[in-house]
């Protein structure tokens, strides 16, 4: 059966049937291992593996039990703080980077650029015992400035930085250059109010990154005090993994804010990855 | 294409009068770049220069003193380490299966997603597992697979079969944790496919159509060979991350009474070396060989790309 117009004909339509199948059945797959581990999370304790409970013995005891009895509170807090410090640095550090690389004649550029496109290929593992060496020497160790400060630069970020400035019109530049701005008023008054959509995307990344980071935490956070999110339910998973709905009601606590995060900001996460993907 | 630009720039540069001062223009680069600057010194630079020289050495922080330039013996004991083997071996098997089928599911997810309604919140759906914690996952999983999970209840209720204690078993294990890992990132991938569909032309599938193609023909004859690109980006991003895996295996591993030679990777039996035994200088050594095993993978790519492009 030959069709030049895209005009649905019955074969296709008997196609996109199979399409919609194939596609709800991998939403199934998504979710439903996070909505179970939510029903799971309020669910009284000797009922967690039940497949259904009744609807009257659900409970929000788990939630209030780990909260009063592990510091969950200040891990969320502690992950929040790490998270923002990182993100403000990044984004100063990269986009500063990018712009020059970008927009800046200077001696030495691309060599410096060709190192840093080098450095983009090194797996951080590489540099753990090395940073943590250097961390405790600092006294770094279980602070925050150690969660943080070696945590700034993200190559990739430098990298796709300078393709969003390459890609600013010169026109732009000269008319401001015209009216007498300087490097620094180039840069905040001119570059970075048109690269709102790379400091979105760039914001998004990084910051989940970071809420999900777990190795590096993991080192530097030593006493539970320092903990963030990831490394506590991991702690706590270990010693109490018989109480899966207070590990569950953990697991939300971790995962419910960046999925919030995401949703509102889906397009913005979306755009950045397969930016981020694209360019690799 | 950086040769370009700057030859451009220095065309409009001569053709315009207005013209930033040459050394202030200098100096403001490197006031900019200096942040990034201190930190790839302090933070990665140096470090790997570090790390590299004490590869070199028998460097323990048990005995600080006894340190001691061995030569190439950390790398020589790496492969006759039955442990170190064990963890490159259940590493690339990882690599091989995982990478593959999350590229493939990845890729039919977006071409299906990309034809039906509902494709944004389809991408919704598919992307909340990536930007889950990992650890958050290997929570939700550790209990989705007990002997009593919901995983072997829907077996027992659709087929009954009775489904295995996955993470505490030497069989099942391993390819569970491999399940996971492609839960957690096809749908990142078939984000980055969605993208790359986007950019087919139109006029290519006017023009097949025309000649009588449909479906599955339209498929094999026009996307997939427009996403040859994406499809060996994904597959190279995918196999270094898998070469990286460690957040996953850690957690469930250490909550399984499984002796650990079943989950050992890489960067897991680095982190034992480095931080439980305390061999820094064994550690710095595996790490190259990481290192080593990325390069490779990303001069493949760039050697590909390289030729596709010319």
């Amino acid at each position: 059966m030959r069709m030049a117009t895209p005009a649905p004909s019955p074969s296709w339509r008997r196609a996109s049937l199979w399409m919609y199948a194939i596609a709800v059945i991998y939403a199934a797959i998504s979710l439903v291992p996070f909505l179970w581990s939510i029903y799971t999370s309020v669910k009284p304790t000797s009922e967690v593996f039940q497949l259904f409970v009744p609807w009257r013995t659900l409970t929000l005891s788990s939630y209030t039990s780990i909260l009063e009895n592990f510091p969950f509170g200040r891990w969320f807090l502690n992950s929040a703080i790490v998270a923002f410090i990182v993100t403000v640095g990044n984004l100063v550090v990269n986009t500063f980077a990018g712009y020059a690389f970008a927009r800046l004649r200077f001696p030495g550029r691309g060599f410096l650029f060709y190192v840093f496109l080098g450095v983009m290929m090194i797996p951080g593992q590489v540099v753990l015992v090395p940073i943590y060496m250097l961390l405790a020497h600092l006294g770094w160790i279980d602070t925050y400035v150690g969660l943080t400060v070696p945590f700034l630069l993200s190559s990739t970020m430098v990298f796709l930085s300078r393709q969003f400035f390459l890609g600013i019109p010169k026109e732009l530049e000269e008319a401001a250059r015209i009216d007498g701005i300087g490097y620094f008023g180039m840069f905040f008054r001119i570059m970075l109010p048109l690269a709102r959509p790379l400091l979105a995307a760039q914001t998004i990344l990084t910051f989940q990154g970071n809420w999900n980071s777990f190795l590096w935490p993991l080192l530097i956070g030593q006493t539970t005090d320092m903990y963030t999110l990831p490394v506590g339910l991991n702690s706590f998973y270990g010693q109490y993994n018989a109480y899966w709905n207070s590990v569950m009601a953990g697991m939300v606590m971790l995962t419910l804010p960046m999925m919030v995060v995401f949703i509102i900001f889906q397009r913005q996460f979306i755009q950045g990855v397969s930016q981020a993907g694209l360019k690799g | 294409m950086s040769v370009a630009n700057s030859a451009a720039e220095r065309v409009t540069g001569r053709g315009r009068r207005i013209r930033w001062n040459v050394v202030e223009q200098a100096l403001a680069g490197y006031l900019f770049i200096l942040p990034a600057i201190v930190e790839l010194v302090v933070f990665l630079l140096g470090p790997i220069i570090y790390s590299f020289v004490i590869s070199f050495k028998h460097f323990s922080y048990l005995d600080p003193l006894d340190s001691h330039f061995v030569g190439f013996l950390n790398y020589v004991h790496l492969f006759e380490d039955p442990v170190f083997l064990r963890a490159l071996w259940n590493t690339t098997v990882y690599a091989l299966v995982v990478v593959p089928v999350q590229t493939a599911i990845a890729m039919m997810l977006a071409v299906i997603v990309n034809r039906i309604r509902g494709k944004t919140i389809f991408r919704v759906i598919y992307y909340l597992p990536s930007i889950t914690s990992t650890v958050g996952v290997a929570v939700i999983f550790s209990f989705l697979f007990q002997p009593n999970g919901l995983l072997n209840r829907l077996l027992w209720i659709l087929f009954h079969i009775q489904g295995p204690d996955y993470f505490n078993s030497p069989i099942f294990a391993f390819p569970a944790i491999m399940a996971v890992a492609v839960w957690t990132t096809a749908g990142q991938f078939m984000v980055i496919y969605l993208a790359a569909l986007q950019e087919i032309p139109e006029e290519l599938y006017e023009a097949a159509a025309i000649d009588g193609a449909q479906g599955f023909a339209m498929l094999r004859y026009i996307t997939i060979p427009s996403l040859r690109r994406t499809t060996f980006l994904v597959v190279v991003l995918g196999m270094i991350g898998a070469f990286q895996v460690f957040d996953l295996v850690y957690v469930i591993s250490s909550a399984s009474s499984l002796p650990q030679q079943y989950t050992m990777t890489v960067v897991l039996d680095l982190f034992e070396k480095g931080f439980r035994t305390m061999q820094m200088g064994y550690a710095s050594a595996m790490g190259f060989v990481l290192f080593a095993i990325i390069l490779i993978l990303t001069l493949i790519q760039q050697l590909w790309l390289g030729r596709e492009d010319a």
